[in-house]
């Protein structure tokens, strides 16, 4: 199996190698959702499961998402460890109630345990228009009780869903789905996973921290390798989780490099970047020598023709322009 | 048109159903009746006292529905109740000195302050805590009847929503996966003719609320929620079904809202007459009535029982008073879940 090892892994098969391993080695792991059974997924994820670990830990539902997010809720008290696919992120809004009021308050409330996890597909850059692009983190971001995962590499990919299906709580792993096929990698062929909490410099540098997640990963990573040439010497930091955010790797970061932007995909206002930016104010404020600055989409919803959709994307040169703007500083 | 929808109205079970409850089951049905109106009224009491700070929701007049349907159910099976339920709480176990400290903000209580009222539930003892947005406990009560159904378990679980939790999309959501799924999960609806303010009419457009369930392929029938037997008896049929494999069942219960939606709410837009009429029909009446003419019991047997329930409720009531608040900073504890209990209901 020599040349498996060395296979290049997609984002969408890390995913999938997660569940499946998941499943394999934990019974109370089951899965529901939309047309995930003999269709196996909008997105083909569990593509295959349902014949592998039977009809009743692959389930295909109404199409009702406060009901099954529900129903995997009542299944988690009960001790099961229920995986939720949303077909899209955007139709979590339908089940934002069992999300925010059932879920995320049961523990604190009463000190029984939501063992589950749903995943949401996220994002845009795939002419989904405002129904199938929305990356709705900031929503669940102000809910107290929930953890909220948003991985950018194959490796994250695999390592956070593990961690999340093992996690005692609510968790919703937002999966970017312009990822899905484009990020590649090898990946360990033991069983490993990434702690959630824990944020990741992807690219150490000494002049300005980029702060990121998600699909804005390997844009703050293209754009680093021109500023390069420019002798800026970007520090990438991919939180990785968002909620309970890490604070420490944040902070560490700006104390070094006295710079900060905040590049996020979702829209400005309200944002998680407006969270981060007041954090390293409060926190770093002598540190500072410029302004926190934010890259994020416009306010408006995510639209479909491609001129409109790749003006609301944050993009390569919006980076580069920030990063010139704060180095005269 | 399917068949297998039955609206099983007048069946046998709802003719005599004394007689189909033993003198000990009958007792204890009344027991646990007059534990819960006792322990509502001296609620009552507190909150008109001031000692009670947050909202209280009483099952006042409508008893039966939750002794009844909780009375049914065995040890490993699941409820998840509404907040007009005290009597599934004291069945399944929860105790009246608990449930106080609970009203009373106390740390003591099954929520160690972090919640009020009947906001309250124990894993161990098959009890789901009530979510003030009614209806959103259905799509948990199916999802705890998949878990059964995914491991080959035999339990079961009931859930109880209003009349007006059923116009939620979460109540329809919850029932069609039921049906889809033939889980084993019993739906009680208490009736009570009003949605805080808003009646029936307002609320529906079917007469009977049967009628939403009936929709689902679901097995539905219309019971007298008052006559604590007629409960019983239909939740014990029912439980069986779902317990042998034959899926949900939808139990209407009518009945009447005899207080306020919550006790600052007088309840001026209900008819007086409507209340009058109700008062008649009230569970404890029919129950004495029903024990003295079936011979089980006679006015000393029963007033041994009040005895016995004003005194556990005043231990109850002082444990309560006695027990400690918490400390402000006990806010931050229990957002998450660090290690999990596990739980084989």
């Amino acid at each position: 199996m020599t040349t498996a090892i060395s296979q290049e892994v997609t984002y969408l098969e890390a995913i999938s190698q997660a569940l499946d391993e998941e499943m394999s080695r934990d019974e109370r792991v089951f899965l529901l959702g939309e047309d995930i059974g003999p269709y196996g997924g909008a997105f083909r994820v569990t593509e295959g499961f349902q014949k592998k670990f039977g009809d009743w830990r692959v389930l295909d539902t109404p199409l009702a998402e406060s009901g099954f997010v529900g129903a995997a809720i009542g299944a988690a008290m009960m001790g099961m460890r229920p995986v939720v696919e949303m077909q899209f992120a955007d139709f979590i809004s339908c089940a934002f109630d069992q999300i925010t009021e059932v879920a995320a308050k049961n523990h604190y409330r009463w000190g029984a345990a939501v063992p589950m996890v749903i995943r949401a597909p996220y994002g845009g850059g795939i002419h989904g228009g405002p129904f199938h692009s929305v990356c709705p983190e900031a929503w669940f971001f102000h809910t107290p009780g929930l953890k909220l995962v948003a991985p950018s590499t194959p490796y994250d990919a695999k390592g956070l869903l593990k961690a999340a299906i093992r996690d005692n709580n609510p968790v919703i792993y937002f999966e970017h789905k312009f990822l899905y096929r484009r990020a590649k990698e090898v990946l360990p062929e033991e069983d490993y996973i990434v702690p959630i909490g824990k944020a990741d410099v992807k690219r150490t540098g000494r002049d300005i921290s980029l702060i990121t997640y998600g699909a804005m990963v390997p844009l703050a990573l293209e754009a680093a390798e021109i500023l390069e040439k420019e002798a800026i010497d970007l520090e990438v930091v991919d939180l990785r989780t968002l909620l309970p955010l890490d604070q420490e790797a944040i902070l560490e970061s700006v104390r070094k490099t006295s710079k900060v932007i905040v590049l996020h995909e979702a829209t400005k206002t309200g944002g998680i970047g407006a969270e981060i930016s007041a954090l390293i104010s409060e926190y770093c404020f002598d540190h500072l020598d410029g302004p926190i600055l934010r890259i994020a989409a416009p306010d408006t919803p995510v639209p479909y023709s491609p001129p409109l959709e790749e003006f609301f994307l944050p993009k390569v040169d919006d980076v580069l322009r920030a990063a010139r703007q704060l180095a005269t500083y | 048109m399917s068949m297998d929808i039955e609206r099983r109205e007048s069946p046998e079970d709802r003719r005599q159903p004394f007689s189909k409850v033993s003198k000990a089951d009958y007792l204890q049905l009344y027991y646990y009746l007059f534990l819960t109106r006792t322990l509502e009224d001296r609620v009552t009491a507190l909150y008109r006292q001031g000692r009670i700070v947050g909202g209280v929701y009483t099952s006042h007049g409508m008893e039966a529905i939750s002794v009844g349907y909780a009375y049914a159910l065995e040890a490993g099976d699941v409820i998840a109740p509404m907040h007009r339920d005290m009597g599934a709480f004291l069945i399944r176990g929860m105790k009246p000195k608990e449930i106080l400290a609970q009203y009373l903000g106390k740390r003591t209580g099954p929520t160690k302050g972090k919640d009020a009222n009947v906001h309250m539930g124990d894993l161990k003892r098959g009890i789901f805590a009530f979510v003030s947005h009614l209806a959103d406990n259905l799509p948990l009560a199916t999802g705890a009847a998949l878990a059964f159904k995914i491991r080959g378990q035999s339990q079961v679980v009931v859930a109880n929503t209003g009349d007006g939790g059923t116009s939620r999309g979460d109540f329809h959501e919850a029932l069609n996966f039921a049906a889809v799924r033939k889980l084993p999960v019993v739906f009680f609806c208490c009736n009570n003719q009003y949605a805080y303010s808003t009646p029936l009419e307002l609320q529906m457009g079917t007469p009977d609320v049967v009628d939403r369930a009936k929709a689902y392929g679901i097995p539905s029938e219309i019971i007298d929620g008052n006559d604590v037997a007629v409960v019983y008896v239909t939740a014990q049929r029912v439980i069986k079904h779902a317990r042998e494999g034959h899926g949900p069942s939808f139990i209407e219960c009518k009945t009447m809202r005899m207080h306020g939606h919550a006790e600052h709410d007088s309840a001026k837009y209900v008819p007086k007459e409507l209340l009058e009429e109700w008062k008649r029909k009230d569970p404890i009446l029919k129950v004495e009535h029903a024990l003295k003419t079936m011979g089980y019991a006679d006015e000393s047997v029963l007033m041994e029982i009040q005895e016995r329930v004003k005194k556990e409720i005043d231990t109850a009531v002082e444990f309560a008073e006695e027990s400690p608040l918490p400390e402000g900073p006990e806010t931050l504890e229990g957002v998450y879940a660090e290690t999990l209990e596990e739980v084989h209901v």
